[in-house]
């Protein structure tokens, strides 16, 4: 490396978060759930492994789906980024929200923010359907409580109403 | 993570420009932001090639496809073309990781991701792929998940890759951008068996950039299958992978392509193989013998002999799966 470029601690940063901007300065190595969590207090999102192993951190990114555990918060750049935070319409809840309560789709609730977003985005996706297929699609998202029939269960119920209300994806 | 220094070119001079061995391009980041966390990959300098335009999936000139180098995983899946025409590339990346993964995941990423062997990911412990000369833990350690083929006193590693088994089993080529120039390399020549550098995944230089993978105008778009077998139903590295392609002449194998997963440092083909079972009938018998003649060279480990039963089976699974099928949907 040449003296020009000796490493600068922090960088400037502009994101939208749940709807609204924020101009920042990061350092490069901080990565995109530490920015959430730490600095910002937005601690829904959550830190299980810290590897992308886990689902715990999901988030939504220009929205999709994706690990803020593996994200450099310096890559995201003018994007729009959703967090469990970001969901409900101001004291309604998310349509999944409500689907994990009606069916007790936890037990700890430690995943049920990254498993809550990554449903959102598998319903924008308009893929999954049948049972197996939530599965799968809800398959990066760890339970160390084991609340999966009872999760599959609340994507089942709230999936089709998302489509039909268009509120899969995030707003922005 | 150790502090670096950080840049965003916006075009593929600019960032050959910052390439250099303490630098390390970085696309999805989901393996080598994993790799930086402990400590076994330490850039001084990331350049985020993320804004470089190598997003397009265009058709050849021969009638193929050219993925650009950023195209994401879960995009490529998806993308009509490859659904159509190379349905054996689909299934393989969607056996892949999870669907964040995949969201973020590039397909040059994909094709660059290292070894999941344990030892390779613990900086405390000798590793002759991190830290060169140091030995080889897993030779005589934990390697249940290591290679059946191919391996060397010195690595037993395996490549994770799903979408490289495809990729090898389609013969694509790889599309790489250097200080002096472009040139290709053929899928077979990209990863390399471990040998006396297994430090080494691919032949690919410090200072190059992967712009695009291109593949061959279609031949299998109907009889293929991918099957991977690992600890767990998804979300899991394949302890063995098969990519399957059949084109059939009425009861015989008209052309067959082979490529396993999870049993060497490369995904693993033998073309003469191949050839020798051409015109061969398409029935169980010729898939045992196929599969005895793929693993004939296996030298399995003190852990993994089960590999070589696993991938046996899996291999005349796969081809009957892939014969039975019919179109271009799984
Ligand atoms: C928990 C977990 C489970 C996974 N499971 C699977 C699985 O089952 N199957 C599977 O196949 N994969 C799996 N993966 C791996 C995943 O597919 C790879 O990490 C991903 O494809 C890498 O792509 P990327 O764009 O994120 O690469 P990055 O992390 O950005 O980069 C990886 C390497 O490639 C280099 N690089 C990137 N792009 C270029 C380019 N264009 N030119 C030159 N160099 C480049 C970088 O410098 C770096 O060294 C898993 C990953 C995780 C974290
Ligand atoms: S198998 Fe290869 S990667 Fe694993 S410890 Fe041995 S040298 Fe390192
Ligand atoms: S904390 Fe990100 S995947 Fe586990
Ligand atoms: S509810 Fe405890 S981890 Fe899922």
């Amino acid at each position: 490396m040449s003296d020009s470029d000796c490493i600068p601690a922090h960088q400037p940063l502009e994101l939208s978060i749940n709807g609204q901007r924020h101009q920042l300065q990061v350092a490069p190595w901080m990565t995109l759930l530490d920015l959430l969590r730490d600095q910002l207090d937005l601690t829904g999102s959550k830190k299980g492994c810290d590897h992308g192993q886990c689902g715990a951190c999901t988030v939504l990114r220009n929205g999709q789906r994706v690990n803020a555990c593996l994200t450099l918060a310096i890559m995201c750049d003018g994007d729009c980024i959703t967090t469990i935070e970001g969901l409900a319409d101001d004291e309604r809840l998310h349509p999944l929200q409500q689907a994990f309560i009606r069916h007790d789709a936890f037990q700890c609730g430690y995943c049920t923010p990254g498993q809550i977003c990554s449903a959102v985005a598998l319903a924008s996706e308009g893929r999954a359907l049948s049972r197996a297929e939530i599965q799968e699609g809800m398959s990066g998202n760890l339970c160390r409580c084991g609340a999966y029939g009872n999760i599959v269960a609340a994507v089942e119920e709230a999936l089709p109403q998302m489509i039909a209300s268009d509120q899969g994806g995030p707003r922005a | 993570m150790i502090p670096f220094a950080y840049s965003k070119p916006t075009d593929v001079a600019g960032a050959l420009q910052l390439a250099g061995p303490d630098s390390h391009f970085i696309a999805g980041g989901t393996n080598l932001l994993d790799l930086m966390k402990e400590n076994v990959a330490q850039p001084q300098r990331l350049i985020d090639i993320t804004g470089l335009p190598l997003r397009e999936v265009t058709a050849t000139a021969s009638g193929g496809l050219s993925i650009g180098a950023l195209v994401g995983n879960a995009e490529l899946a998806r993308h009509p073309r490859i659904e159509a025409d190379y349905p054996l590339l689909a299934q393989a990346i969607l056996a892949g990781a999870s669907p964040q993964l995949r969201n973020m995941a590039s397909s040059g990423g994909n094709l660059l991701q290292r070894t999941r062997c344990a030892y390779f990911y613990d900086s405390a412990v000798p590793c002759n792929k991190r830290a060169p000369g140091t030995g080889c833990p897993a030779r005589s350690g934990l390697n249940r998940n290591h290679a059946i083929l191919g391996a060397s006193q010195h690595c037993v590693a395996v490549h994770p890759s799903d979408m490289c088994v495809a990729l090898a089993a389609l013969e694509a080529t790889v599309q790489v951008q250097g200080p002096a120039g472009s040139r290709q390399i053929a899928f077979a020549d990209f990863h390399r068996l471990p040998g006396e550098q297994p430090e080494r995944d691919n032949t690919l230089a410090d200072n190059e950039l992967i712009t695009a993978i291109e593949l061959p105008a279609p031949r299998f778009a109907e009889h293929v299958h991918y099957l991977k077998v690992r600890d767990r139903a998804s979300y899991a590295f394949a302890l063995i992978s098969v990519a399957a392609a059949l084109r059939l002449e009425g009861e015989r194998i008209g052309e067959l392509r082979l490529a396993l997963g999870g049993v060497a440092h490369k995904p693993w083909r033998d073309p003469a193989l191949e050839a020798r079972f051409q015109g061969q009938p398409a029935t169980s018998a010729t898939y045992t013998q196929i599969a005895q003649a793929m693993l004939s060279g296996a030298q399995p480990l003190a852990h993994n002999a089960f590999k070589v039963t696993l991938a046996h089976n899996a291999i005349i699974r796969a081809l009957g799966q892939a014969q039975r099928r019919q179109g271009a949907t799984a």
